[in-house]
């Protein structure tokens, strides 16, 4: 369908996800660069696009599985910035209790987000469980697995896509295909152009798409869902996009050229939907308004993060079936 | 009331039950559907629960332990098998990244109610990728459940107790016990994670012990009386959690412990228990802890040298006899 014939309010509510991200990610670079925040950050600036574009194809009743590089997936499913800031902090009133961390934001009763995942390929056969578990229970969710172009080299990947595949199960793969892991470009480690293409090998259907693009990368959503969710089987799509950071918060990227920048900030996707937007008839300042509550949401988030307080040293063993800590912890 | 029946029937007795009494159970693995697995364990499962429940996997062990995790988390009560213990490095992503973890990482938001069958143990002249007593690394992981029963009762009493447990649950299961006829009450019953049982009762050495090593300990333990030596052999049959109170009371009355696995000796779980019996009951022991384990090498295939590599009834009675000093 043509931009200008989706209704201002759904297109309005793309932007303001995409903006709500990438402040959020904004927030937690500058704790983290301020020493804040223990450990390590993955930011998705450069990805809001694909993850706008995604999750507003997936309907309440669907599951999700995500990465390392998840606060992006959990903003556009609609977490509360609040308790996954305090996450990040490794607070008590972050979405885990502080256990998990950045890496870690899961919200099974509310979200069913299935939880960001350390393990580099861990969320496919989660998320192919899952559809599994759709389909002997009959009902009519289905899962998707967010994850990032490195994961695609996993075994975990070829495993799970042959049995979801073979099974015909509930299943959307979203990739954003940012060309990085780590260091490595991805061409230098695999030897297709597009890795969505791999999804043939297994029978399954795939589309590719410019990440950039956050209604492009809806309606091949649409697309997706509506395949898995009709009983077809899984579905794959690629995300093309841009990382803006280095691999981890910090990392200044000395290995990437220069023409990568480049071509990310000339296809911005926040900037070019802005442009869009404005071209079909919606103020600059509507726009302004948008940032300046993300903005203000984002430092609130902050606020409430840092004022938290820590788990008390005695929440340490929670959680934990184990009834043989006491005699360990005897130092 | 009780009857005779193998332990791999126990096993597959344990199994019906369960599928019967919950419907959010279902089992895959290789080899579990059409021919209802390599020992007959679920036999007729497939006409009688249909294939969603009852899902032959392709040869993907990360992948289908990773979807037993992903459904376990949906609320799915999935009893996997791997084929042998010795697959575990094929899937040790899910089972101890994910299954252990993801409990404790999310705050307690999901348990993970995964059942994971390990046919395991030396003697059937594997060779070294099929062989191995791998007790020492799963017990390694802290939030996963391990229990290695030794007879057909408790095979069945534990897989039922598995399955209905909340937390991920490994089970150890030696394969040279399968064929072994023994005595089970009849009807549904319970043996409760976590707690050991004494097969004799004795007041001069304690020998601790799990899984296919409990019989020869029996034996061992049968040669000794003759001589007059009184050996109390105790069955831990859950290895983690542990049933600390009944290793500390028999210890307290023997003082002398001898521990016997047909693990790899370093690095096992038999050192473990060492240890703590050092650290904590040190004051209750007249000798060393001894361990009796298998040797530091691959499992070797001939048969002549594969018997080198676990302990016998003999190793028993001579490990019993050098710590009470006779």
């Amino acid at each position: 369908m043509a931009f200008e014939n989706y209704p201002k309010e759904f297109l309005l509510d793309l932007y303001r996800t995409m903006v709500r991200i990438r402040s959020f990610e904004e927030h937690a670079a500058e704790c983290f660069t301020k020493g804040m925040l223990a450990g390590n950050i993955h930011l998705s600036i450069g990805q809001e696009g694909a993850e706008a574009g995604a999750f507003a194809a997936i309907k309440p009743q669907d599951f999700f599985t995500s990465t390392h590089r998840g606060h992006g997936h959990a903003i556009a499913r609609g977490a509360d910035p609040k308790l996954a800031m305090a996450e990040l902090f490794g607070k008590k009133t972050g979405y885990c209790k502080g256990k998990g961390g950045s890496m870690h934001i899961a919200d099974m009763a509310k979200m069913n987000h299935l939880g960001a995942n350390g393990i580099v390929g861990a969320g496919q056969p989660i998320s192919a469980g899952s559809a599994l578990a759709s389909k002997i229970m009959g009902d009519d969710s289905v899962t998707v697995g967010c994850f990032g172009d490195g994961s695609t080299n996993e075994g975990s990947f070829h495993e799970s896509l042959n049995m979801a595949a073979a099974w015909k199960l509930p299943m959307v793969w979203f990739i954003e295909n940012n060309c990085y892991g780590v260091s490595t470009e991805i061409h230098r480690v695999t030897n297709t152009p597009d890795l969505a293409t791999r999804a043939a090998a297994y029978g399954v259907e795939y589309a590719v798409v410019d990440g950039t693009d956050v209604v492009a990368v809806y309606e091949a959503m649409e697309k997706a869902m509506e395949h898995a969710r009709s009983g077809k089987g899984p579905y794959v799509v690629e995300a093309k996009v841009y990382r803006y950071q280095g691999h981890y918060c910090g990392d200044p990227a000395v290995y990437r050229p220069a023409e990568y920048m480049e071509e990310a900030l000339k296809n911005d996707a926040i900037e070019k939907m802005g442009k869009k937007l404005v071209e079909s008839g919606v103020t600059e300042e509507e726009l302004e308004k948008i940032k300046a509550e993300a903005q203000q949401e984002m430092d609130e988030a902050v606020k409430f993060a840092d004022e938290s307080p820590y788990p008390d040293p005695s929440e340490v063993l929670d959680d934990m079936y184990t009834v043989d800590n006491e005699r360990c912890v005897a130092r | 009331m009780s009857k005779k029946i193998t332990v791999s029937k126990a096993i597959g007795e344990g199994l019906h039950e369960e599928m019967l009494r919950d419907d959010k159970m279902f089992i895959m693995g290789e080899d579990m559907a059409v021919m209802g697995n390599v020992f007959a364990i679920t036999r007729g499962f497939l006409e009688e629960f249909g294939p969603l429940r009852v899902i032959d996997t392709p040869i993907s062990e990360e992948g289908f332990v990773g979807m037993a995790v992903g459904a376990a988390m949906r609320g799915m009560h999935p009893c996997v098998e791997l084929m042998y213990d010795d697959f575990v490095t094929e899937c040790a992503d899910p089972l101890f990244n994910q299954a252990a973890k993801l409990k404790y990482m999310s705050g307690g938001q999901c348990s993970i109610p995964l059942v994971l069958r390990m046919p395991m143990g030396s003697g059937r002249r594997n060779a070294g990728q099929h062989s191995q007593s791998l007790e020492g690394m799963v017990c390694h992981f802290p939030g996963l459940k391990v229990v290695a029963p030794c007879t057909a009762e408790d095979a069945k009493g534990l897989i039922k107790a598995a399955m209905r447990d909340p937390d991920p649950v490994i089970v150890m299961e030696h394969k040279l016990l399968y064929a072994r006829k023994e005595e089970i009450p009849e009807g549904e019953y319970i043996t409760p994670i976590g707690k050991a049982k004494v097969r004799r009762e004795g007041k001069d050495l304690t020998i601790i012990s799990w899984s296919r090593e409990v019989n020869f300990s029996m034996e061992a333990a049968e040669t000794l009386a003759k001589e007059g030596i009184d050996v109390e052999v105790l069955d831990l049959r859950s290895l983690v959690p542990l049933d600390w109170d009944a290793i500390r009371e028999s210890v307290s009355k023997t003082h002398n412990v001898i521990i016997v696995s047909e693990e790899v000796k370093r690095g096992s779980y038999a050192g473990e228990l060492s240890a703590q019996i050092a650290e904590e009951l040190f004051d209750e022991l007249d000798a060393p802890v001894e361990r009796v384990c298998g040797l530091n090498i691959v499992s070797p295939f001939s048969p002549v040298l594969e018997d080198q590599n676990f302990p016998h009834p003999e190793d028993i009675v001579k490990a019993v006899k050098r710590v009470l000093n006779k």
